[in-house]
């Protein structure tokens, strides 16, 4: 059995559970282990980069340190988590003394970090090392389910390093492997606008309205996403944003994981589905067994 | 208002900053094509676009440019960087703009987006990960605490589905991480090197 180690992050130990849930559920379904890094601590996010640089990437850093010595590759389901660590570890290659100074800010907890570990995100790991093979374990049939894939921002940016930039579709395979039905979605990368729902709200109110507009042209059943804070951002303010702007936008959103462990025949609350904002039952009565 | 001499002298440090940043030289090869003002998905927010900010601080208006809402606006989504014909990633230097907005007490009116992220390290370095709960409350209570009232439909959805604890989880190197966190910074070996040298 392969093994991992789990860096959850803290979105999916607080508001978004069901991603974690989820995640773990489908990765026992496709015989992955995950080990969670021990005694993780915050990457830092957008928001640490914000005022101070090299705490910020201290903060990415310990965690890679003590990753490290688990001797596994990383597996991140959060986006932002997941272009932090990738940035600390791009940073402390790039500027000479670096690493020394953050090894020297681990040094009293007994950590260091050498570089050595592998930073990957858990879609990119079910379609690289489970691929295909996940067709085999299929249990329900949502050919009838139409789903329009969002990427967001920080998982294939800055520099798409599992997938195209603008047009990545690796989850769109994954969907169609797992025997739904992806559509042509042109906001799939889209900004969500992120923390801007707290602090600049008006605008990123407009942007997630783009996406639930795009989402709803394209004849979609649902939507999927891969990243914690889009998902926050596309369900939780759905009413706010109908009421808003008076427009019909109401489509359920789903973790990918919720979907793709849903077709390997999970249970819908195993997978967190009931805790999600938006109401997914008739979407997933859709499904029909094989 | 700075004057010219100050603005001048801010200038000289933030670009000798810039080209300390991992590919920050790469700025200087900004061609003034305006694809990351296109491709911004909230440049119609800002009050300066990505391009004209680059025009900016060529011009030493580097006041302005601190003080615009723009930097704070920011939604970190790489768009600009991804599409850039002279490979800048122009996210990285908004995230120093920030910084150096912060260092030096010069900011926007709107104040909202660094408090914001201000109390995120607060929190941060207090439990060793961010406590959402504890955020809001701090975030809203220093920016509006009638916002808590908008707050109540969310927030009833968080606690029914079990997505709001009440209590942070603990991270054993906490004390370490917080240590770390509230030291007065070392200089950057860059600089460290320099003025041994």
């Amino acid at each position: 059995m392969k093994k991992y180690t789990y860096y959850p992050g803290c979105s999916l130990e607080v508001s978004n559970k069901p991603y974690d849930a989820s995640t773990k559920e489908l990765f026992k379904a496709l015989k992955l282990e995950l080990e969670e890094v021990p005694d993780w601590n915050c990457c830092g996010a957008t928001m640490y980069m914000n005022f101070d640089e090299h705490k910020a990437v201290y903060l990415a850093a310990r965690n890679l340190a003590i990753a490290e010595k688990t001797g596994h590759d990383m597996a991140v389901p959060c986006s932002a988590c997941f272009t932090v660590l990738q940035k600390a570890k791009k940073f402390m290659k790039a500027e000479e003394g670096l690493q020394d100074k953050i090894n020297g800010m681990l040094k009293e907890e007994g950590l260091t970090y050498d570089g050595k570990v592998k930073i990957r995100n858990i879609l990119e790991i079910i379609f690289n090392d489970v691929g295909t093979d996940i067709k085999t374990l299929v249990k329900r049939n949502l050919k009838d389910i139409k789903v329009a894939c969002y990427y967001g921002c920080q998982l294939v940016r800055p520099k798409g390093t599992f997938d195209d930039t603008e047009n990545p579709e690796k989850l769109d395979k994954l969907m169609s492997w797992c025997g739904a039905s992806p559509v042509f979605f042109d906001a799939k990368t889209k900004c969500c606008g992120g923390m801007l729902m707290s602090t600049k709200e008006d605008v990123a109110l407009k942007l997630v309205r783009d996406i639930l507009y795009a989402a709803k042209e394209s004849g979609a059943d649902c939507m999927v996403t891969a990243c914690p804070l889009c998902q926050i951002n596309l369900e939780g303010y759905q009413t706010e944003i109908i009421k808003k702007f008076k427009e019909k936008l109401d489509i359920p959103i789903l973790y990918f994981t919720q979907l793709a462990g849903y077709a390997l025949g999970l249970d819908a609350k195993q997978l967190g589905i009931n805790e999600n904002f938006t109401d997914a039952k008739k979407t997933l009565a859709k499904a029909g067994g094989n | 208002m700075l004057n010219t001499k100050k603005q001048k002298e801010l200038s000289k440090i933030i670009s000798k900053e810039f080209e300390q940043l991992p590919e920050g030289e790469k700025l200087k090869e900004c061609i003034q094509c305006g694809t990351c003002s296109g491709s911004c998905p909230v440049s119609f927010a800002m009050d300066y676009t990505p391009r004209q900010i680059i025009a900016m601080l060529r011009a030493d208006m580097i006041e302005e440019v601190l003080k615009s809402d723009t930097v704070w606006i920011c939604a970190s989504c790489y768009l600009c960087g991804a599409r850039c014909p002279a490979g800048i990633n122009f996210t990285d230097f908004m995230y120093h703009l920030k910084r150096f907005g912060i260092k030096y007490g010069i900011g926007p009116k709107n104040k909202k987006a660094i408090k914001m992220a201000q109390d995120f390290g607060t929190v941060v370095s207090e439990h060793g990960r961010n406590f959402e709960a504890e955020l809001i409350v701090r975030y809203n209570l220093r920016t509006n605490p009638f916002n808590f009232f908008k707050l109540i439909p969310l927030s009833i959805k968080m606690l029914l589905t079990n997505r709001m604890p009440f209590f942070p989880s603990k991270v054993k190197g906490a004390k370490y991480i917080r240590k770390v966190l509230k030291a007065k910074d070392a200089p950057r070996p860059a600089e460290k090197a320099e003025v041994a040298s």
